[in-house]
Order: structure tokens, then sequence, then C-alpha cells
């Protein structure tokens, strides 16, 4: 893209791209501990995955003054409004990322002592790791401009949203088995249910991602896997 | 290019050309002006934005060497033809320019002066259709008292909005506005703009401004043009957000060399 007459606007907007590469590659890598720490059952890692999440929002804060103070001194146009509005919204679902793998964090130490058979560990780390493939893909997406590949995750969202609910069943039928399985049972529940979470918060990048490349809203019919049914 | 909806078009432009003597200063033009919207012209200088503002009212006539092809239809009538009647065209279309232009007479025969040239109307008559000009551009409160006191002493803004009423009294069906705020303070300039949002209920407006958020604020539609070309035209809230030609986006946002 051409430079824009005034340099200092295009530092600017560099600056909020690079920092949503910061905190996209933050909270990746979160999502990547927190599966090793899950699989590993690794107390430290988990801890140092909470303390992460600080930086993320001070980041996510960080991004928001910035991209107010750029519209009240740019009042950005086209490309570059939609550059900035992507930018805090982007920022807002990263954070919101953050929160959701520091809440899987804590119900790993939660967890110590009690940690569930590796089997258990399966359906979660497999869900996990699509997740992350998605994330990454939609940042990919972001740093390229590529409207094609946002499509794509958000074309792909409905298989986690599949991929939870047999996990969600998987772990209702343990609970029945035995009692003993409802605790590491439920933090498994709430970690998926995370994760199924993160998954939709790559589909609103891909969302942004579209948007702002495109200028076009994409439609309403997002792709939603089966529902569950709430008492099941 | 063309906008998605069809409404009415009051002013149909149609491969229209001007030339400053050899110089081709607008290349084959073809855009409408809505009834009843606001249609904003931008660009930078020398992209003939201005002076596609002169041809809808014929001003190019006033010099020699000047002239234009093509047509200009306002409802259905070709404004460029032989036969038109350039001061009745004028009463017609208004021009109001960028820098405020008062007549060096009172307030009241600012307004007055335009309509004794087309119709002869008693002293009472006449008293009713200053006010509601002057009410119509928003400044009747500040000089209903001094109706009699010199235009020339009112402030840029009021000023400008002097010169919108006159164009109002005459009745016109076309309002052309050529930089109207260039030379205003921020809170004139809102007043103004203000007035324009009031004005298209009645009037087809078309405004040339070098604010592009003015031109976001103002307009309904946009046309971009470029080195006398018609780059492109949509509706406002397009153009500002998601603008199809890459050369309107590169100006838009200040990218321009």
């Amino acid at each position: 893209m051409t430079e824009h007459t005034v340099t200092a606007f295009d530092a600017e907007l560099k600056d909020l791209q690079s920092t949503i590469a910061e905190m996209g590659g933050l909270a990746e890598k979160m999502q990547a501990d927190a599966i090793d720490a899950l699989s590993r059952q690794d107390i430290k890692l988990a801890q140092q995955i909470i303390a992460v999440d600080a930086r993320l929002d001070h980041l996510q804060r960080e991004i928001e003054e910035k991209a107010i103070l750029t519209i009240a001194r740019r009042q950005p146009m086209a490309i570059d409004l939609r550059d900035v509005i992507a930018t805090i919204r982007i920022a807002n679902d990263l954070e919101r990322v953050g929160d959701l793998v520091k809440n899987m964090a804590k119900r790993i130490l939660a967890m110590e002592g009690h940690f569930p058979p590796q089997k258990l560990l399966a359906g979660i780390n497999n869900m996990s790791l699509m997740a992350l493939a998605q994330f990454k893909a939609v940042l990919d997406a972001y740093t390229q401009r590529d409207a094609q590949a946002a499509l794509a995750v958000w074309q792909r969202d409905g298989e986690i949203d599949n991929l939870y609910n047999s996990l969600f069943r998987e772990l209702l039928t343990y609970m029945m088995e035995d009692p003993r399985n409802i605790g590491f049972c439920t933090h498994l529940l709430f970690g998926a249910k995370n994760v199924e979470r993160i998954g939709d918060h790559a589909t609103n990048i891909a969302e942004t991602v579209y948007f702002l490349v495109t200028g076009q809203n994409l439609g309403v019919d997002r792709p939603k896997g089966e529902g569950i049914e709430p008492t099941a | 290019m063309s906008a998605p909806v069809s409404l009415p078009e009051k002013v149909s432009v149609k491969n229209l050309k001007f030339f400053y003597g050899a110089n081709l200063a607008l290349k084959d033009i073809s855009l409408p002006l809505y009834d009843k919207k606001v249609t904003a012209f931008i660009g930078p200088s020398g992209c003939g934005k201005s002076t596609l503002l002169r041809v809808l009212n014929r001003m190019y006539d006033l010099y020699p060497r000047q002239r234009a092809e093509g047509s200009v239809m306002l409802d259905g009538e070709d404004i460029l033809a032989d036969g038109q009647d350039v001061n009745l065209l004028r009463a017609k279309i208004g021009m109001v320019f960028q820098k405020p232009t008062p007549f060096p007479m009172s307030i009241y025969d600012n307004v007055a002066f335009g309509i004794r040239l087309y119709e002869d109307l008693p002293k009472s008559e006449m008293d009713g259709r200053v006010e509601t000009a002057l009410r119509g551009a928003a400044l009747w409160t500040e000089v209903k008292d001094k109706l009699d006191s010199s235009g020339l002493g009112l402030s840029g803004g009021q000023q400008q909005r002097l010169c919108i009423a006159r164009s109002v009294a005459v009745k016109p069906e076309v309002i052309l506005f050529d930089e109207p705020c260039s030379a205003l303070d921020p809170i004139s300039t809102a007043k103004i703009e203000e007035l324009i949002d009031e004005l298209k209920s009645q009037y087809t407006i078309a405004i040339v401004t070098h604010n592009m958020q003015q031109a976001a604020r103002v307009s309904d539609y946009t046309a971009f043009m470029y080195l006398g070309e018609l780059i492109e035209f949509d509706e406002t809230s397009r153009i500002f957000t998601a603008p199809r030609q890459r050369a309107t986006q590169d100006y838009i946002t200040g990218r321009f060399g």
C-alpha cells in the first residue's frame, strides 16, 4: 500500500498492527503451553500462563487508547478506518482468548492431585489443537490481509463445535459411570467450553479480517455445529 | 459505477466535456444529481470539480474561449442549449461561493436584490419573502433587529448564511455550494452543515469541498474526480468506508502524491 502523505499516520497504523501481532503471538503461545501443561500435568507451566495474561490485558488497553487517539487525530477513512476498527476488535478478541486460556490454566492447578487418566485428555487435546490451528490461520490471514484465508477459517468453525458436542457426551458418560470422575470431568467440560469459545473468537477475528480487506461483512449465518440439548 | 437505487434525477450530466481554450478540463463526465439529495464533489485541486459546478449554472458564459460539449439536463431540458435563458437558469440553480460575497448594501436589500430581478412585489409581500429566506438560512434571529445595517458588517459565517438566504430567496430548485465553509470557523461551519441538512428537504444540492469529513457528513452521494475525469460515483457511505477504486481510496485516506 502506498504511504500516507503524513508519514506519522503510517507509523501509528504500523504500531497498532505490530501490537496486534505481539498480542497474537502471546495468545498463541499461551494456548500451546496450556495444551502441554494439561497433558504433562505441569503446574509450573500453568502458573506461567496465568502470569502472561496480564501482559495481554495491558496490550489490549494500549491498543484501545492508541486507536482512539489515531481516530481523534487522523479521522481515518476507508481502508484506514477499517484498519483501526479492526485492531480494536481483534485486540478485544485476543484479550478474551487470553482470559479463556488463563481459566484453563487455573483448572489445571485445581486438578492437582486428582488428575484424570491420560485417555480422558485425548478429546480436549484434539479440540485444543484444532482451535490453535484455527487461531494461527486467522492471525496469518490478518498479517497477510488475506480475505480468502479468513473465510476458510470462518467456514471451519463448525468442526470445533461438533468436536465439543461429542466431547460433552463422552465426559457425561464418564461422570455417570463413576461419581468420582465428576470433579475432573467438570473441569475438562468447562475447559472444553473455553476451547470452543476460543474457536468462536477465531471466527470473530476471521469476520473482522474479511471486513478489513473487502469492506463487506460476512453473512449472519455463521457455520454452527449441531446444538446440544441443554440438560442432556 | 452507478448508484444501486434508482432515484429521480433532478440534473443529469451526460458526456460532458469542457474546454478552457484548447485545454480539456472535463473529460466525458456523466453523473446524476438526485432530487433532494446532497451530492459532494471531491478531488485534488485541478480535478475539475469546481469547473463542473460552474457548468451547472453556465457561469462559464461570462468568459470567452470557454465552452462545454455534451448535455446537462435539468428536469429534461438541456441547460447547455443555445436558446437557454441564462438568467432564468440561474434563478433555478443558485450558487454559493467559497468566500462570502454580500453586496455592499443592507442585509434586507442583499436578500431582496435577487427577488426584484425576477418579481415585482409590494413591500409587505417582499418583507415576508426576505424573512422566509433569512429564516431558511438560519440567520433571521441574529439579524432581524438590524435589517437595515450593511451586510458587510456581519461575521464571515453570517455573511455566508446571508449569501445562502440570497440564493434561497429566488426559490431555486438546485443550490450549488463551492467550498462554502473553507473560510469559516468550525462553529460557523457546523451551522452551514446543519443548514444544508435542512435545505435538502426542499432543494437538490451539490457541494464542492476539500474537507473530506465534511463531504462524509453532509452528502448522500459523492463523486470523486481526478484530472478532469470522474473516477467514482457512489453512495457517500460506501465511498468513505469501502470505495471501489484504488485512486479514490488513496485520495480520501491521504495517500495521494
